[in-house]
């Protein structure tokens, strides 16, 4: 399984499905990472976390961690 | 009857400066009853009658975020006549978002479009009427910033409250969730408002247990419900939450598709791209990280410009706490005071108490308009949430947020701004933590503290400081590491899904505003608690019984806080400081650390002019102290409760008499337990201190904070904000 967190800067991919649950699952899924979207992934932090993204036209941030939980094709 | 109109939007979408735009200076500032999360209330300029609620910044309704839940518990309990939703036009699809939550609400909704200019410029187009006829809802284009159709926007506000229409909702889901919906607004119909019965029911669908509390429905029809959810996520093979966020998205692109055409245009990078490239590039973010916190710091605590440094906010504080509360007011007020005679206790309090207590109030803000001044340009020109994502990875193994770093990084100066800086911090539990830690790192009043024992008792050595500095931070690491696996800080730190929004000018208007209502909002809210304790402490240090009658004293042996020291001092006897003399200083810190020194001085009846340090002092002191009890005394002076201001700033950002008192009761219980440790294990390793039972007392708590540090985190996963919000909506 390819998660958001596997994908290298500079790349786009588009998701596939969310796992995990409760509040940041369904924050991720406000912030707009739904089901189809597409994902730049613009770089990473200094210290190699969080990572930034293009999404729905704006930049977000998300950790790592976080990322793993957003499976990408 | 006055009419009150809500005004909701996401993050950084302009919503601050419409608000101003509207209300003008005709603004109430204060704090939601009982949490961090800041509230404005203002007229509508011209209008009397018309009042605007500017809520919390939000992305959703979610019942996850203090933000999210008091905004929607005011929504549904205080029920404004209507609701003007600021949109910004240059990311539609996420604004949007929670358009789809408000016009479920029942409440009438008018979309105001923000940023136009920005929108045009890029050559999009929106076209209101297909938004607004989508929608249901009424729709409108203006730049807040350019201060264009803002007025328009809140009259359609104020005529859509009155015509107070039910609207006409569209059809935001499909097929079977549609179906489920239907069905749940039918089985509690007659149970809720009817305007709210599509927001009940969505809610009920996502399992929203806020809701589900709030509702009390009997167990049969909630399992009746739940049957119906379940069906649907059998067969969208989705959990709930998710089926309703996907198909409110999914809604807004079809709308998007219809009502906004974007110029195709070629891949290019804008500005704001440009600066993020070398702002956050892995290679130059830390070291512009670096300067722009060694330029803020300069400007605002470093060396006065007076003393040929950069820094204005401290030189202005010198010259407030020096000159105007040193000699100014004092010699004018002094000579009036004689000239009309006045009885020697009234002089006494007027001069030594309250002077002394506007004075330490008033000596801050100076500083602290400075440090926000920089802080609030940070902010707004999108600084802050870079410096959440460069830092993010060191704090949050802490419980701490990226952005702590500036409020502990602003306590090396001053406590106080340190404190009240936190409040850029955007989750609760990460302000509150930020807050209890700040004090922790020696502030600039502590170091003639660190000074006095330094000199009387280490021949000078600069390691004392080092290692005050040490301790501080250690504190501060140790603190965020057993904090946040207490129940008072259960989970894990806020979900970091953070947006990072485009760079641009600041608003200067937004960036005076914010500057002026931090100052005033300490002056008021922490000036009365600074004031009171600052004269009652004059009245015990000053007063006492001599010459068997009961008056000022002459000879402070004899005042009312040596006589309470002298029966508290064995409190500390534990910690190698049991003297009374001792005791009398650590209380005077409380005003402003740096007393702790002039006290010792008084108490060891130095006649003349103390120096900073003290080394007038320094061979009495060190008759009284070993070296090992004179570190545990600076210890407990370095981590104990702050000074008053500190507390009052403390006492405001938490807004909340709990957490206060929980935050310097900590901080007071770590300082005794670190010195006791020091004191006692030191001295049975130098062979100072026999053993006696505080050895084992020591032990004991050494063993207990090891535990506490490496102990598994039982509340990882549980990231609820728990509020009360019945305490939000009570405040009519």
């Amino acid at each position: 399984m390819k998660t958001l967190k596997d994908v290298k800067v500079g790349e786009t991919c588009t998701v596939a499905r969310l796992h995990g649950e409760g509040p940041v699952k369904r924050r991720i899924m406000d912030m707009g990472i739904t089901k189809g979207v597409e994902i730049y992934v613009r770089k990473v932090a200094p210290l190699g976390d969080p990572m930034e993204l293009t999404v729905r036209n704006y930049e977000l941030s998300v950790r790592k961690a976080d990322a793993e939980m957003i499976e990408v094709v | 009857m006055s009419i009150k109109i809500a005004l909701a939007g996401n993050p950084n979408c302009g919503k601050t400066t419409l608000f101003n735009a509207l209300t003008g200076s005709n603004q109430y500032v204060g704090n939601w009853p009982g949490v961090t999360v800041e509230k404005k209330e203002g007229k509508l300029k011209g209008e009397k009658d018309v009042i605007i609620q500017d809520l919390p910044g939000i992305y959703s309704l979610s019942p996850y975020t203090l933000e999210e839940v008091v905004a929607r518990s005011y929504l549904v309990n205080e029920k404004p006549d209507a609701i003007l939703n600021i949109i910004d036009g240059t990311n539609i699809e996420r604004n949007l978002y929670l358009t789809t939550q408000l016009i479920e609400l029942g409440i009438p909704v008018v979309m105001a479009v923000n940023m136009i200019d920005l929108v045009r410029k890029n050559g999009d187009k929106i076209d209101l009427k297909k938004l607004s006829a989508e929608l249901g809802c009424q729709a409108v284009e203006i730049s807040a910033l350019k201060n264009e159709g803002s007025e328009k926007a809140a009259q359609m506000a104020e005529a859509a409250a009155k015509a107070d229409k039910a609207v006409e909702l569209p059809h935001v889901f499909t097929g079977s969730v549609e179906h489920a919906i239907a069905h749940i607004e039918e089985s509690i119909q007659g149970k809720v408002d009817d305007r709210f019965l599509r927001w009940y029911a969505v809610k009920l669908f996502e399992r929203d247990d806020k809701v589900q509390d709030e509702l009390k429905l009997d167990k049969a029809l909630l399992d009746h419900i739940d049957q119906h959810i379940k069906d649907c996520e059998t067969e969208m093979d989705d959990d709930a939450e998710s089926i309703i966020t996907n198909q409110r998205y999914a809604y807004i692109n079809n709308v998007v598709s219809k009502a906004v055409k974007k110029k195709a245009r070629v891949e290019h990078l804008t500005v704001s791209d440009k600066i993020d490239q070398i702002v956050t590039n892995r290679v130059l973010a830390l070291p512009i990280f670096a300067l722009v916190m060694f330029l803020m710091y300069s400007l605002s605590m470093g060396t006065s410009i007076a003393d040929g440094g950069w820094a204005i906010g401290t030189f202005a504080t010198d010259w407030t706490n020096d000159v105007l509360f040193g000699e100014i007011v004092p010699n004018a007020l002094g000579g009036f005071l004689e000239s009309i005679g006045v009885a020697g206790w009234l002089n006494g309090l007027i001069m030594d108490g309250i002077v002394a207590g506007v004075g330490a109030v008033l000596g801050f803000v100076p500083q602290m308009l400075v440090l926000f001044f920089l802080l609030s340009i940070l902010e707004d020109v999108g600084y802050m949430s870079r410096v959440a994502f460069i830092m993010d990875r060191i704090f949050r193994k802490f419980g701490l947020s990226g952005k702590s770093f500036i409020p502990v990084l602003v306590g090396t100066g001053c406590g106080v701004p340190g404190v009240m800086a936190s409040r850029t911090i955007e989750n609760e539990r990460d302000r509150r933590m930020t807050i209890m830690t700040t004090c922790f790192i020696p502030c600039g009043a502590k170091m003639p503290i660190i000074g006095l024992i330094a000199g009387a008792m280490f021949g000078g050595s600069s390691l004392v400081a080092v290692s005050a500095y040490f301790i501080g931070m250690a504190a501060i690491i140790c603190s965020g590491v057993i904090l946040k696996k207490t129940k008072l800080f259960a989970g894990d730190p806020a979900p970091f899904v953070m947006e990072l929004p485009a760079y641009h000018v600041p608003a200067w208007g937004n960036v005076f505003r914010a500057t002026w209502e931090r100052g005033w909002s300490f002056i008021k809210r922490a000036g009365s608690v600074i004031l009171a304790a600052t004269v009652v402490l004059w009245f015990l240090q000053g007063f006492g019984f001599e010459n068997g009658a009961f008056g000022m004293v002459e000879d402070q042996d004899n005042s009312v806080l040596a006589a309470i020291a002298t029966k508290v001092a064995w409190i500390f006897a534990p910690l190698g400081f049991g003297n009374w003399r001792a005791t009398v200083a650590s209380v005077s810190g409380l005003i402003a650390k740096e007393n702790v020194v002039g006290t010792f001085g008084v108490l060891y009846h130095f006649g003349g002019e103390l120096s900073e340090n003290g080394d007038e002092i320094w061979a009495a002191v060190a008759q009284d102290y070993t070296a090992l009890s004179a570190y545990a005394f600076m210890i407990f002076n370095l981590l104990c409760a702050p000074c008053f201001a500190a507390m009052g700033a403390i006492k405001r950002e938490m807004n909340n008499g709990k957490w206060t008192a929980i935050a310097i009761g900590y901080m007071c219980a770590l300082a005794y337990c670190s010195a006791l440790v020091v004191y006692q294990l030191g001295g049975i390793i130098s062979g100072e201190v026999g053993f006696n039972f505080f050895t084992i007392v020591a032990v004991v708590i050494l063993v207990a904070f090891i535990y506490l540090l490496v102990r598994p985190n039982k509340y990882t996963g549980i990231n609820e904000v728990k509020i009360d919000t019945k305490k939000i909506t009570a405040n009519k």
